[in-house]
């Protein structure tokens, strides 16, 4: 039987703020987990936007925007959570991946050559001819990819049937799917939100990067998915909602996903689109434009004073 | 003459037959598995089928998941929404990354009958063609179908399986007459003054072309070619060098069906005059299938006369 969804983190209101942290330990509604070395994270996700930056100003082409505003959840997958291993990219075992949101490539790439899948310097050739680093992922190209995503919507479905043949095997990995907030108006999603409840898909978890801006405009204008979470609860969903920079939140999160028995569940992210780049903050206009040399070199020396603010602390 | 029987249906029993020689296949249907019959695996084998009911597009993704994870999906529904619904999902999901996934889908063609034009899908063979790595194949009837299904499931790679709603007469007597291998065509019947290459449910209206014409003194080559990608190069080079004519047979429209697929050939390799039997750049319409045939001049009649136009 399928447990009653139990919110280890209190909702966020709308237009409500998210309590601290420490409020809500203090509740006993953060899942206890293994330490968190949030510094660590920290620094972590500062180099993966780095190579985010690295990526898009070389391929001069690409999407900063919701790379940037990802890039901590990624940081908490694959440097905390996730069951994996650089040197057998096609584990049988390993836990899966997929980034719905195909867009965002730079974030995964760079996230993966943090990680070890394949070097550094690569990142400076994505998008060129002669890159196996393709504009969208490519799983026939990219070690570590586990799908290829790029028509929105279409990830999230595969995630699905991922996690279907994970429970037919009865193997104990776990899926991860990451969609945009924008993305969500495509009609698939939902088919798939509607699939995975039905077949109680309990080892999928999906994440929203919920940083409110898609091409043309704030997602409430260009064609609003609000309430998202309220669409998802009725679709059978558990829903967690945290701050997307927060690791403790984040991991918590993940914690409580896995314990959840008998139904899915989506973390809600609340992200700023461009996150850590002063200029890139919350401006839809970087959803898809590469920065020129100087605005290049003016992110990376802010991000550099970032990594020097961690050594310090 | 083995018993009347619609590819579909011949379809969903093989894959019932063969569910426990390989573990990894999964079954998926969109609400439809009565009529493409994959309701017979689904009860053989409870576990390892999923009804995802009617969304298509969702459908054609989940499978490319399953397949990521080493499973053998075979997805059915209509053909007009396997390939025209889900075009998006079948090209990015299953065909860019090259994943194992086999779409059967039935109820291709006009023969589907009354349900009218909205379900009579003319454009699959051609959508599907389209795409890079895609395999296509449309057995001629029960028999062959149950020997295609054997083969691409040992095939690695994306399949497309047309399949129709009508029960058929038998164009093989008994299996050992139906050596089936992917992409090579089978000759039914040798002839030197013209050859009519038929797929699907024309294959039987060549062969009754062929009585026609021989009490006629016309001599005609019948070759069935169910595989339509990767075609058979050869077989159709050698029947344009050899017999100089050409006619194509399908239940489908004449634009990017098999027609222009042997077309494509003899225009590269060996220039022949060709005549197109098939559905002329028309929407369907509601009818019995036997009047739908005539009337969009999909019969044995209709081929006939195409030959004698190369004449």
């Amino acid at each position: 039987m399928s447990q009653e969804p139990q919110n280890l983190l209190v909702p966020l209101e709308k237009g409500g703020m998210l309590r601290s942290n420490m409020e809500l330990l203090m509740k006993g509604r953060i899942v206890k987990m293994s330490p968190i070395d949030t510094k660590k994270l920290k620094t972590i996700s500062t180099k993966i936007r780095m190579g985010i930056l690295d990526a898009v100003f070389y391929a001069q082409s690409g999407h900063p925007g919701g790379s940037l505003s990802c890039a901590d959840i990624l940081t908490a997958l694959y440097f905390h959570s996730m069951n994996i291993d650089p040197q057998n990219p096609s584990w049988i075992d390993r836990d899966r991946f997929v980034l719905s949101k195909g867009h965002c490539s730079p974030a995964l790439y760079s996230t993966l050559a943090e990680k070890g899948f394949f070097p550094k310097e690569e990142l400076k050739k994505f998008r060129h001819f002669d890159s196996f680093l393709q504009g969208h992922p490519d799983m026939k190209k990219v070690p570590g990819v586990d799908m290829s995503t790029g028509s929105l919507g279409q990830g999230f479905s595969a995630s699905v049937g991922m996690a279907l043949a994970g429970k037919l095997d009865k193997k104990d990995y776990r899926v991860y799917a990451l969609l945009g907030d924008g993305e969500i108006e495509e009609g698939q999603i939902w088919e798939a939100a509607m699939s995975a409840a039905h077949y109680k898909l309990d080892n999928l978890t999906a994440f929203l990067d919920h940083n409110g801006l898609q091409i043309d405009g704030p997602i409430t204008k260009v064609m609003s998915p609000e309430p998202i979470d309220e669409k998802f609860r009725a679709f059978g969903w558990n829903i967690i909602n945290v701050d997307g920079h927060n690791f403790e939140q984040i991991l918590s999160a993940i914690e409580e996903a896995k314990k959840l028995k008998g139904k899915p569940s989506i973390i809600i992210c609340k992200t700023i689109k461009g996150k850590c780049v002063s200029f890139m903050e919350c401006v839809a206009g970087w959803h898809g434009k590469a920065p020129n040399e100087e605005q290049y070199k003016q992110a990376i020396s802010e991000l550099e004073a970032q990594l020097k603010e961690l050594e310090v602390q | 003459m083995a018993e009347k029987i619609a590819t579909r249906e011949a379809y969903g029993n093989t894959l019932a037959e063969i569910g426990e020689k390989y573990p990894d296949i999964v079954v998926l249907d969109a609400d439809l598995s009565k009529s493409t019959f994959t309701y017979k695996f689904g009860e053989k084998y409870p576990e390892r089928f999923f009804n995802m009911g009617i969304a298509e597009a969702n459908l054609t993704s989940v499978s490319a998941g399953l397949a990521a994870c080493g499973k053998i999906p075979f997805i059915s529904t209509f053909a007009i929404f396997a390939t025209g619904r889900a075009f998006d999902q079948v090209r990015n999901s299953i065909a860019y990354p090259n994943l194992n996934v086999k779409i059967a889908a039935t109820h291709a063609g006009i023969s589907v009958g009354e349900d009218g034009a909205s379900h009579q899908s003319v454009e699959d063979i051609a959508l599907m063609r389209s795409i890079p790595g895609m395999t296509v194949i449309s057995p001629a009837d029960g028999i062959e179908t149950n020997l295609a299904v054997k083969a691409i499931v040992q095939y690695k790679g994306p399949v497309y399986l047309r399949l129709g709603r009508l029960a058929l007469p038998a164009v093989y007597n008994n299996f050992a007459d139906c050596t089936f291998e992917i992409g090579k065509a089978i000759t039914l019947e040798e002839g030197t003054d013209a050859t009519i290459i038929a797929t699907g449910l024309m294959v039987q209206e060549a062969l009754s072309a062929h009585k026609i014409l021989q009490n006629e003194g016309i001599n005609v080559r019948i070759i069935n070619m169910h595989t339509i990608k990767p075609i058979d190069e050869e077989a159709v080079i050698n029947a344009a060098y050899q017999t100089g004519r050409i006619v194509t047979a399908e239940e489908h429209s004449v634009i990017g069906g098999l027609g222009e697929a042997v077309a494509g050939v003899t225009a590269r390799s060996c220039p022949v005059p060709i005549a197109m039997v098939g559905v002329k750049d028309v929407f369907g319409r509601s009818g019995k299938p036997a009047e739908l045939l005539k009337y969009y001049g999909l019969t044995a009649d209709d081929i006939v006369l195409a030959v004698k136009s190369l004449f």
